[in-house]
């Protein structure tokens, strides 16, 4: 048996409450694939930031060529052959290439000038190894550079001298078929030449193509470490998640009340026409492809975009909003998108996050009333079972689970009529996932009328009475629950264009 | 787990320490040292009660103003136009009392005149929209014209005996001037610790998305906050007034701006927003007033004063900024 290149060890990390590695023990092997899968919040990136030396091992160690290591610091990393290349590429837009391949190993003319002839030669050199010489040259800037192509160039400049270890974390998530298909084989070669690789990837068809092996991870810990023959991608998510998908949803139809929040033909600069009903006990799902609008039908309802045309109404009464407090004063809570650039003051505790929307009920005259802000804040805090110190913690301390609990503790607190959730569980692990699925349940069971938009489709149909699917700031259709399906979200969400184009006519 | 970037470190414990905080420890170390500096070089004359008193005086303008900077600048924003409202008040204040023959319309016309300046800043900034420095960056010169022009660039005598009494009548021994810092204190405390409008500042300081989505009216915020410097600039320059017995276009009141904003973030205050408190302004404030009257004292030449401002301003900044880097926020 051959050293591995890498290997960690009983490696634990731990922020805070939340346990982010438990006792991980895994060996990357010279000329080997290693798939690494598993949620969000499973500690995949954890287990890269500790390899990059970005982040120290609380215990465990970590060995190359079967030496210990210490890696202190990303430069230490980097000493050692590791080298990750992640989602977002850093390429300097206003350098050439070359420059950007060769950056901090550029050869200066006289100690002084750029040696243009030196980084044309070497570029074309390196490019051609890649196979990409028709594509890109050396002297190119990479203003305006596809993410791909981008993703090449931080590549080949990971893979200067030296390089042992090669991660790629997420690397197709924003590439094309045939870009894909070109990335994979720089990876393959990158196998021949004996570099050992690990591949991060949501995309499990693509790790059974590629990959020699597999290792799962799920809440902190490897849960498996298989070679790649012995799964298949139902086995695969089996792992991932610990349970069969459809355990974490309690399937059932439920009783709806009057209509809570009515949309009529409404337009915005981003939405068109947009017309749906949400009841009382409802809850309404989104569907569609990133980027298809559903987000800014949100913005529409709670104010943000201003309404072009259209109406509005809550409870039966007309509804117009100008800014997102008509919104709240109307009975529309709104769960954003982006936990921490919309939804938390992060520098800030539990107890001022969750009793920012309820002034009236922790105050008397405009004067605050600790006493009454503890207690209900308190009560909420408990009820959705929020894993925090106390009330005073400063919320970004939390984990993700918990911090999205904060923000349903928040509109709870207030009680809302209407109650919109744009990726509730994004960033999310499992187990908090499962939790914040009984309380979406739960919510609509005491009467609410909740919008979920959701990319997730798992979510969408295990939530869902009904799915309304959008595409291209329209909705192209409806589907009750019963007749949702992964395929059939889907063919509404991309039918083609001329379709709709037809249907805008008539 | 990407979505847990913390750095681990448990919430300060609710020592003596830890609730006074470790900024307003240091504000109150450098003031000491600033005390016994000026002390050991004039021990005749620094801690004599008149000198201190004078001390007080010196900074009751001063204290107003940097209160009122702290708010603005935990709302995420910056006023400096304040120097220039002192100003435009003691001038609207002098022409009315003049006019009118009242003294207590004057100070109403005045009091007026900055909140109306104050609110024209929060216009712009809001509906411009225009950036909060830009905006009263331009207004700061605005003002100052304004000021110039209502009596072609002259200063006014005000007489009236109200007034010179608010300016050097005493209770307890300690001059009215003084017990107007005190109340304004209390109140800016009190607001900024106790309201559910005053936390919410902090809350559209700290991430206005977030502040908006929640429900708060930003806008109205906004133009509200600045309309609150604007009169609490207009109260200093009632000060102002009933100590020089007249309406002063410049004299007295330029360069405010630059002390106010030293003393807010000396005192603590992030320019990102969020961040700040009145105790540590008010320190700041001392700070700068026993620099002041030291540098007096001590016969150092004005230009030298100006550079030792400009440079504790800096050194503020830089110090606020290196302890936000070390927090990792």
């Amino acid at each position: 048996m051959t050293v591995p290149v890498v290997s960690v060890e009983n490696v634990s990390k731990r922020f805070g409450a939340v346990q982010a590695l438990r006792d991980v023990s895994v060996a990357f092997n010279a000329g080997e694939i290693t798939a690494l899968i598993g949620e969000n919040g499973a500690g995949k990136s954890t287990l890269m930031r500790v390899l990059e030396g970005e982040h120290r091992p609380d215990s465990g160690r970590v060995l190359v060529d079967g030496h210990p290591v210490q890696l202190s610091s990303p430069r230490a990393a980097h000493g050692s052959g590791i080298r990750v290349i992640h989602q977002e590429p850093e390429i300097i837009p206003e350098l050439t290439v070359a420059e950007n391949i060769f950056i901090g190993d550029i050869k200066a003319r006289g100690g002084l000038f750029l040696d243009r002839a030196d980084l044309e030669r070497r570029g074309l050199e390196l490019l051609g190894t890649f196979g990409v010489v028709d594509v890109l040259s050396p002297g190119q800037r990479c203003h305006g550079l596809s993410p791909a192509l981008r993703q090449l160039i931080e590549i080949m400049r990971a893979l200067r001298p030296g390089a042992r270890l090669l991660a790629f974390d997420e690397p197709t998530s924003s590439l094309t078929e045939d870009e894909a298909q070109r990335l994979f084989r720089v990876i393959r070669r990158l196998k021949a030449d004996g570099v050992a690789v690990i591949y991060i990837s949501h995309r499990l068809r693509e790790i059974i193509d590629l990959a020699d092996r597999c290792v799962v991870m799920r809440d902190g810990s490897r849960v498996a470490d298989e070679p790649i023959s012995a799964l298949d991608e139902q086995r695969m998510v089996r792992l991932m998640v610990g349970r069969p998908v459809s355990d974490l949803f309690n399937r059932r139809e439920r009783t709806q009340g009057p209509v809570r929040l009515a949309l009529e033909d409404v337009t915005t600069r981003r939405v068109q026409g947009i017309g749906f009903e949400v009841r009382a006990g409802e809850i309404v799902g989104l569907g569609g492809l990133v980027g298809a609008g559903r987000t800014e039908v949100a913005r529409a309802i709670v104010g943000l975009d201003p309404l072009l045309s259209g109406q509005m109404a809550v409870g039966g009464l007309p509804y117009r909003p100008r800014e997102p407090a008509d919104a709240v004063a109307a009975g529309i809570g709104l769960v954003p998108e982006d936990r921490k650039q919309e939804a938390l003051l992060l520098m800030q505790a539990v107890r001022d996050n969750v009793s920012l929307v309820v002034p009236d009920k922790v105050s008397r005259y405009g004067f605050f009333s600790r006493r009454r802000e503890r207690a209900l804040v308190a009560r909420h805090v408990a009820e959705l079972r929020v894993k925090t110190p106390s009330i005073d913690q400063a919320v970004g301390k939390l984990s993700g689970g918990n911090q999205q609990k904060v923000v349903f503790a928040r509109w709870q607190a207030r009680g809302p009529a209407v109650l919109i959730l744009d990726e509730p569980t994004r960033g999310i692990d499992v187990g908090a996932k499962a939790e914040i699925y009984r309380l979406i349940e739960s919510l609509a069971d005491q009467g609410l009328a909740i919008l979920l938009i959701s990319s997730e489709m798992p979510e969408l149909l295990g939530l869902a009475d009904r799915v309304l699917v959008m595409q291209s700031g329209r909705i192209n259709g409806e589907l009750p629950w019963r007749e949702a399906s992964e395929e059939a979200v889907l063919a509404l969400a991309m039918r083609s264009g001329k379709e709709t184009i037809e249907r805008r006519v008539s | 787990m990407t979505d847990t970037a913390t750095t681990g470190r448990e919430r300060a414990p609710a020592s003596l320490f830890g609730r006074i905080g470790a900024q307003n420890i240091s504000l109150l170390i450098a003031l000491v040292v600033l005390l016994a500096i000026f002390g050991a070089l004039r021990p005749d004359v620094f801690f004599t009660p008149r000198n201190l008193i004078n001390i007080g005086l010196a900074v009751t303008i001063l204290g107003i103003l940097a209160m009122a900077q702290t708010v603005v600048i935990v709302s995420g924003g910056l006023d400096i136009s304040v120097g220039s409202i002192v100003g435009l008040s003691t001038m609207v204040l002098a022409v009315a009392a003049q006019e009118t023959g009242s003294i207590p319309a004057g100070i109403l016309a005045g009091l007026l005149a900055g909140l109306l300046a104050g609110a024209v800043n929060g216009l712009i900034i809001v509906y411009g929209p225009v950036n909060a420095v830009i905006a009263t960056l331009g207004t700061m010169s605005a003002f100052r014209g304004l000021a110039y022009l209502m009596n072609n660039g002259n200063s006014i005598p005000i007489t009236g005996d109200s007034l010179r009494a608010l300016g050097i009548g005493t209770l307890l021994g300690l001059p009215f001037a003084i017990w107007l810092l005190i109340a304004a204190m209390a109140a800016f405390i009190v607001f900024t610790r106790e309201t559910v409008v005053g936390r919410n500042i902090y809350a559209l300081g700290g991430n206005p998305t977030v502040a908006r989505l929640a429900g708060i009216p930003i806008r109205r915020y906004q133009i509200s906050i600045y309309a609150m410097s604007g009169f609490a600039a207009a109260v200093a320059g009632l000060v102002l007034a009933s100590r020089t017995m007249s309406g002063q276009p410049a004299s007295g009141s330029q360069g405010l701006e630059l002390e106010a904003i030293t003393a807010a973030i000396l005192g603590g205050c992030a320019l990102q927003g969020g961040k700040g408190t009145i105790i540590g302004a008010m320190l700041g404030v001392l700070i700068i007033g026993v620099l002041n009257n030291g540098m007096i004292l001590t016969s150092v030449p004005t230009f030298y004063q100006l550079l030792a401002k400009g440079a504790l301003l800096i050194l503020a900044v830089i110090v606020q900024e290196r302890q936000r880097a070390r927090s990792g926020e």
